[in-house]
């Protein structure tokens, strides 16, 4: 009588559990099902969507994992990742211009791209610090308004007054930059190309990496479960080794190691960074800043630090973002980088106030499988392809909106609540 | 020099930058002997064109909800108006009222589902029109392919769905501004337009004045002083949105009648952007605004403009120094507004 009890208690913690699971990963599972159902309406092979989403996730993380430091220190969506993604293309102009080939062109922009995000993140947090409670829409607007000064620049100055002769890049009256370079005489593929390894070893080379590490936590916990799980591993990693011997097409998706290592690294770095004294501070910040100002924290100056590293770090995923795409669109390359990169992140599962890798990464699959697979989808629904890439588009601006309305609702529910009691 | 200090104080630096350029544009049209003639008709039609899309700021501002960015909403109302009105045949001024008069209520029903939302973000109502807008103006982007029109003149001629421009040349393009329209020397006056413009600048001015706009204004200067008083302030919130709605869509028909096309698809996204930017130049702040910036406003942001395209094509011959100078003035000037709305403050 009494076990029966206990059963059922469980039975109803349990679903309470994962009630609490569906609804606090709500937007995750509504693009999970959406993606579902998408890929099963476009009818399209298994191989060209994994082929194009690897693609996609090495080109697009990086953008969407630097994000996430304003996120913690409280200062929401940053929209000004666009301005990193200029000071970017800056660079790449410049090194298109030396035709710096290979790594060492890719080397070369990172170097030269770094201070001027420095600089360009600096003067943003100082504005976003004079627009607190404003920072995503200052962030967006000056997105904007930065881009309106880089076309200024490349489209009027150059060769003007900042004297530059190249007819591979300059228009043919000598003023202004093209309106697409083509990267292939320098950085395309640089770092892609560097170490390449078909999908199946590189799934095994990952399965192998977590049978060691969940070995080494049974070995250190003995508890049995982590065998099992290591034991798993072991035999998903044996089955795609062996896949590698045979014709299919995991063997025909090439992974770029390099670009997915960088990836890790980042990740690696947004956990490191909440362990040091600086990342306490952003936590700090984040949480409450008067709070944090009242303990001594310089709120403004790690407000402006956290937006130099987001800068930073997007500067350098869009350098990964071109070098994969291969040719710079001078005057749009940039603009809908933020767009895409925060509909990511929020895909993910992510909010304004709270965001982290795992979120970056599952929200950067979703977000570009819909990319892959709407056109089609939409033209086997409705017998016309336009309407699936409207739909994408629609996504895009719709996550954002719905995402930061019912964070702002949340906001004033809980004022409100706070003020009756 | 008192008075002097005042006066740059209340005009601010990004003001104070932006009459110098539009000054020094001036004086450059001078100097290389642009027909100035043309350059001023050019800049009232355009004060005109964009005139009333820029009032629909005004209540936005003044019921507290700040600068209205979600104003494609009510684009999106006008442009259905309008395209109903071709679908009905109709021509010249019958044409022009008809697609105001369906546009006004659909606005109106709109606007109140889009008020309510923002009474909901209180505090992020930019960011959230901001998207909202985007979200409405690429949703409507399926609608534009699924809605049924027969018209042959909106229907593409093969496949399904609107054209990405109707021209509105056979219908009632320009009937605004040839209304009585004549020429004090070279300078064309459009009579029909400024006085559309201007009968609705007065329609509002009363509005502010009548017992609705005075406890709108109320709620906007201090919400919990006028909640204290018995005002009930999301009403008049929503009041402000509903109308800054309705007013943008009447703000595209009187555009495209001048501009002689509708624009569907994707091009109201950025709309609500000049708008914006115009009222700021004109001296609005984020919650005041008075009928004087708007005129203001949008005759310097559309004089400047107007003059950039011939003057950098005199200097450079090839770049499009208009669209770069539109670029930064308008978000210079929002920016600007933002720093001083903030005011370096917690926004608590």
């Amino acid at each position: 009588m009494s076990k029966t009890k206990i059963s059922v208690n469980k039975k109803s913690e349990m679903a309470a559990k994962i009630n609490k699971i569906l609804f606090d990963n709500m937007v995750t599972i509504l693009f999970i099902v959406l993606c579902i159902i998408e890929i099963i309406l476009s009818g399209q092979s298994a191989y060209f969507i994994l082929n194009e989403l690897v693609a996609r996730i090495a080109r697009n993380s990086f953008l969407v994992l630097s994000l996430i430091i304003p996120v913690i220190a409280g200062m929401g969506l940053n929209f000004g990742i666009v301005i990193g993604a200029m000071a970017a293309q800056a660079a790449i102009i410049a090194v298109a211009h030396w035709q710096i080939k290979g790594i060492l062109g890719f080397l070369l922009c990172i170097l030269l791209s770094t201070p001027l995000a420095i600089l360009l993140g600096y003067i943003t947090g100082k504005l976003l610090n004079k627009t607190k409670g404003q920072e995503m829409i200052a962030s967006m607007i000056f997105g904007f308004f930065a881009n309106g000064i880089y076309q200024l620049i490349f489209l009027l100055l150059i060769g003007t007054i900042i004297p530059m002769k190249d007819p591979v890049i300059v228009l043919s009256s000598g003023v202004g930059i093209k309106n697409t370079i083509d990267l292939s005489g320098s950085i395309k593929y640089s770092l892609d190309n560097l170490i390449k390894l078909p999908l199946s070893i590189t799934l095994a080379i990952i399965c192998f990496g977590f049978m060691v590490y969940y070995l080494w936590k049974y070995i250190k916990k003995r508890e049995k479960k982590n065998l099992f799980v290591s034991l798993l591993f072991i035999i998903a990693g044996g089955c795609f080794a062996v896949i590698y011997n045979y014709e299919f097409m995991l063997n025909k998706i090439n992974v770029p190691i390099a670009t997915m290592l960088l990836i890790l690294a980042l990740c690696f770095f947004n956990n490191f960074i909440c362990s040091t004294k600086l990342g306490q501070n952003f936590k700090a910040v984040g949480q409450n800043m008067h709070i944090a100002g009242v303990s001594g924290i310089n709120v403004d100056k790690v407000r402006v630090n956290a937006i130099i590293i987001s800068t930073v770090l997007a500067a350098w995923g869009q350098l990964i973002f071109l070098q994969n795409i291969g040719t710079l669109n001078t005057y749009g390359s940039h603009e809908q980088v933020g767009m895409f990169a925060i509909a990511s992140l929020l895909i993910g599962g992510a909010t304004v106030t709270n965001a982290d890798n795992k979120q970056a990464i599952i929200g950067t699959i979703l977000f570009h499988t819909m990319f892959i697979v709407s056109p089609m989808a939409g033209k086997n629904l409705f017998g016309n392809a336009q309407i699936g890439e409207y739909f994408r588009v629609f996504v895009v601006y719709g996550v954002i909106g719905v995402s930061l309305g019912l964070h702002a609702w949340k906001n004033q529910y809980e004022k409100n609540k706070l003020m009756k009691q | 020099m008192k008075k002097f200090n005042k006066l740059l104080n209340r005009l601010g630096i990004a003001r104070i930058i932006i009459i110098l350029f539009f000054i020094a544009l001036c004086i450059l049209a001078v100097v290389i002997k642009l027909p100035i003639s043309m350059l001023l008709s050019e800049t009232i039609m355009r004060t005109g064109m964009y005139g009333i899309l820029v009032l629909a700021m005004v209540p936005g501002i003044i019921s507290g909800t700040g600068l209205n960015f979600g104003i494609p909403i009510g684009i999106i109302c006008g442009l259905v108006g309008g395209l109903y009105s071709i679908e009905f045949n109709l021509n010249g001024f019958t044409g022009f009222f008809t697609a105001v008069a369906i546009s006004i209520p659909l606005a109106a029903a709109i606007g109140y589902g889009y008020g309510l939302l923002i009474n909901k973000v209180k505090g992020s109502e930019m960011m959230v029109g901001t998207y909202m807008g985007f979200s409405a103006v690429s949703l409507m982007c399926i609608g534009w392919l699924l809605i049924p029109f027969n018209s042959p003149a909106i229907k593409w001629p093969i496949g399904k769905g609107v054209r990405v421009t109707i021209s509105l040349s056979e219908r009632y393009a320009k009937v605004l501004n040839n209304f009585m329209n004549f020429k004090i020397g070279e300078v064309e006056i459009p009579t029909g337009l400024i006085l559309f413009l201007f009968i609705n600048c007065l329609f509002m001015w009363i509005f502010l004045r009548s017992k609705s706009g005075v406890t709108m204004k109320a709620a906007g200067d201090n919400p919990k002083f006028a909640e204290a008083s018995g005002i009930n302030v999301d009403k008049c919130r929503l009041r402000g949105i509903i109308l800054s709605t309705v007013l943008g869509a009447v703000g595209i028909i009187v555009y495209a009648q001048s501009y002689g096309f509708y624009q569907l698809y994707q091009s109201p996204m950025m709309m609500g952007f000049p708008a914006v930017a115009s009222i700021l130049i004109g001296g609005a702040s984020t919650n005041d605004a008075k009928i004087s910036h708007v005129l203001v406003g949008t005759f310097l942001f559309q004089g400047l403009l107007v003059m950039a395209l011939p003057i950098t094509n005199e200097i450079v011959k090839e770049g499009d120094l208009s669209e770069i100078v539109r670029i930064i003035v308008s978000n210079g000037i929002i920016l600007y507004a933002l720093t001083k709305a903030g005011g370096g403050e917690e926004c608590e």
